[in-house]
């Protein structure tokens, strides 16, 4: 029965047409898309614009984990590492020369270096280490990566030269020319505000990565990607290389995590390197379970989820003010809590996220017509299925048997 | 020398505390392949019940502990019986996401109950008091961590070995379906297996408070030392927890005493990582630890 599936869920990917031409639905949704961004732009606060862009940098970074984890199966707690090498590859580069022997480095280049640099340069590092990582399945490259995060936050907060050390350091806003996106600036006649400059920015390199990943996965790679994830065995064996896919994966997810880790340390300005914790990992591996796992409106939606809704609450004060010292519900909590309890239940009962739950309720009309068979186009990806069970039993019994022997 | 051996003590301690809290992580790994990322929030709930039992509701120490157990292993079994039952046959990706979605859960509770601002650790035991003995201070507490583990590892044992239950849980480990097969049933052996697991939690987190002396939300991170320690030790083997976490307890903390000498080399903080930095080595040269089983998965 499963097998049916996937063959079906093959073909289907392969027959689908070329992405530049779309349906008339299509273009009719990428219309009001672009409509509701205007209306936002010309009408929203300068609060909202941060709410939008911290969400805009954080669904680069979850789409960066979607792609190891989403799509290609591995368990990773490392982005917060590889974000954070983004971010000091961007500070090194383009940061401010320093005036005091103390001051971290900056070479003052422009953004058109580090932030490409940024994610090249975390890319290698995954390069770097993806083939000893990649050689662990499951929790143990779950804990691995889990140790890469407290590796590096000894490193960050060592080398002092690049990290400015356990008090952190400034990090360089984008500059084109004479615009610095830290003030603001009149473009054509418009005056744009430091927001609205960042959002200018981060809108069409979240639609590019986003583009780019749907692509790659609709690609050869993005079909070996999704072959190993399956079934690693079966992969093997329709002449998919594990290790080459594996690390294709890491090294394509190291470099988004580096861009995205660039532009939010860019967009904060100041970061100590206790940013970078195993919770912000965890917060992204949230962010793609109930967005929506291996898929890319999943992980804006997650993103939109997990780092724009505490901010969201925030600007509304809809919590009463946390008492002093007697504990109380803060956004981050109330959200926290939200979304560990939301993991639970998605994978308990949906494991496509919300996203898996949108394709459902599409599905639903197209039940009653049998010609629209392919209707439930619902990513359900982490439903085992049952051969994948009795392989798992055959590795485990197997070598016992041969010993006993 | 003094200063090594009063190193090597402080190291047996620590490594006690990570092999209690590595009991919890094998016992269920071993019961059902699951890899509990709850059990260092099990661990920090259980130590504020237990310190709240003793400074808010006033009881005393052993009754606070019995509260504390009773608290963390309800929460396991209702895991147990209503989240992970329900995964069986599912993915570990799916499996290790689940636990991390109670691990939030949990540590978002205890900072909203508790705020985020120290509160002290229960402890029956004088800070100060202790035995001197050629330059070297036992305190009083560190000898009751290390005669608890011991305790604990001696119960563990004698239920392995000798009692039914016990051997049921093993012949699971073994083989599910022969187990099944003989009439053991499963679902009592998993519920069982978390609330060992859970129970351990609370002892293994009033062992680490004490050592700590002050219990923040932020305490369960010290758990996931414990992850080098199984590893090491072999992720399926529960000797090989108490192993291993006496290896990397006494590593971090001979690092820890020795490191001063070269901070020009090292910088701060590199104790932290040497138990990662060992757990790294061993996944590479010997993923299944030094006592756990090899599993051999031909392609």
């Amino acid at each position: 029965m499963s097998t049916s599936a996937t063959d079906k869920s093959a073909q289907r990917v392969d027959i689908s047409p070329p992405r530049i031409m779309g349906s008339l639905s299509h273009w009719l949704i990428v219309g009001i898309c672009l409509l509701a961004v205007i209306v936002f732009f010309s009408t929203a606060s300068e609060d909202w614009f941060t709410i939008v862009n911290y969400t805009l940098i954080a669904a680069i970074a979850a789409l960066a984990l979607n792609v190891l984890s989403g799509y290609t199966g591995q368990v990773s707690l490392g982005l917060a590492f590889f974000m954070a090498i983004g971010a000091y590859t961007a500070a090194l580069l383009g940061g401010s020369p320093p005036t005091s022997p103390l001051d971290p480095q900056g070479w003052g280049l422009s953004v058109f270096i580090w932030l490409p640099a940024a994610g090249i340069v975390a890319a290698l590092v995954g390069a770097l280490i993806g083939p000893t990582a990649l050689r662990l399945k499951g929790f143990y490259l779950g804990i691995v990566t889990l140790a890469l995060v407290f590796i590096g936050q000894y490193l960050f907060k060592n080398l002092a030269s690049i990290t400015g050390g356990s008090q952190g350091r400034t990090f360089p806003a984008p500059v084109f020319g004479d615009y610095s996106f830290t003030q603001q600036n009149d473009l054509l006649g418009i005056t744009l505000t430091s927001g609205q400059q960042y959002f200018l920015l981060l809108l069409p390199v979240l639609a590019l990565v986003s583009l780019f990943v749907g692509n790659v996965m609709r690609s050869r790679a993005g079909r070996a990607f999704r072959a190993v994830r399956d079934h690693e065995v079966g992969a093997a064996l329709l002449g998919v290389n594990l290790f080459e896919a594996k690390l294709g994966a890491f090294i394509l997810s190291s470099f988004l995590a580096g861009i995205a880790g660039a532009l939010f340390a860019s967009y904060t300005r100041y970061v100590t390197p206790t940013y970078w914790d195993l919770t912000l990992s965890i917060q992204f591996v949230a962010a793609i379970i109930v967005g929506g796992i291996a898929s890319i409106w999943g992980s804006i939606l997650g993103a939109a989820f997990v780092f724009g809704l505490p901010l969201v609450i925030d600007h509304f004060a809809l919590l009463p003010p946390a008492g002093n010292g007697t504990g109380g519900l803060t956004s981050g909590d109330l959200n926290a809590l939200i979304y560990g309890a939301l993991i639970i239940v998605f994978l308990l009962f949906e494991p496509g996220g919300v996203i898996g739950l949108i394709h459902r309720l599409q599905a639903l009309p197209n039940k009653f017509s049998l010609s629209k068979g392919e209707g439930g186009t619902s990513p359900e990806i982490i439903n085992l299925s049952p051969d994948s069970v009795s392989q798992l039993e055959l590795e485990d019994v197997a070598p016992a048997q041969r010993e006993n022997e | 020398m003094a200063y090594f051996l009063q190193l090597v003590f402080a190291g047996v301690v620590q490594g006690c505390i990570y092999a209690l809290i590595g009991l919890g992580f094998s016992i269920i790994f071993k019961a059902s392949e699951v890899i509990n990322f709850a059990q260092g929030e099990l661990l920090l709930v259980g130590a504020y019940v237990v310190s709240s039992g003793m400074f808010e509701w006033h009881l005393p120490f052993l009754l606070a502990v019995v509260l504390g157990i009773i608290v963390t292993v309800v929460i396991g079994l209702l895991f147990e019986r209503l989240v992970l039952r329900r995964m069986i046959g599912r993915p570990v990706f799916s499996i290790l996401m689940i636990t991390i979605g109670l691990d939030i859960v949990l540590r978002t509770a205890v900072s909203v109950r508790w705020a985020s601002k120290p509160i002290p650790a229960a402890s029956p035991f004088d800070i100060n008091s202790g035995i001197n003995s050629g330059g070297i201070h036992f305190g009083t507490n560190d000898l009751w961590t290390i005669a608890v583990t011991i305790i604990v590892c001696a119960a563990l044992f004698y239920f392995f070995r000798y009692t039914k239950y016990g051997l049921a849980m093993r012949a699971t480990a073994l083989d599910q379906e022969a187990a099944l097969a003989v009439g053991i049933n499963i679902r009592t052996i998993y519920a069982l297996a978390w609330s060992i697991a859970a129970g351990i939690a609370t002892i293994s987190g009033v062992f680490l408070a004490i050592d700590s002396s002050a219990i923040t939300p932020t305490f369960g991170s010290a758990a996931l030392l414990a992850f080098p320690a199984i590893i090491l030790g072999g992720l399926d083997s529960v000797s090989g927890a108490v192993v291993g976490g006496l290896l990397i307890g006494m590593t971090q903390i001979l690092t820890a005493g020795y490191e001063s000498h070269v901070t020009n080399i090292l910088g701060a903080g590199f104790h932290e990582i040497t138990p990662y930095l060992i757990m790294i080595l061993v996944l590479l040269i010997r993923p299944y630890g030094l006592f756990g089983t090899a599993k051999v998965e031909r392609i």
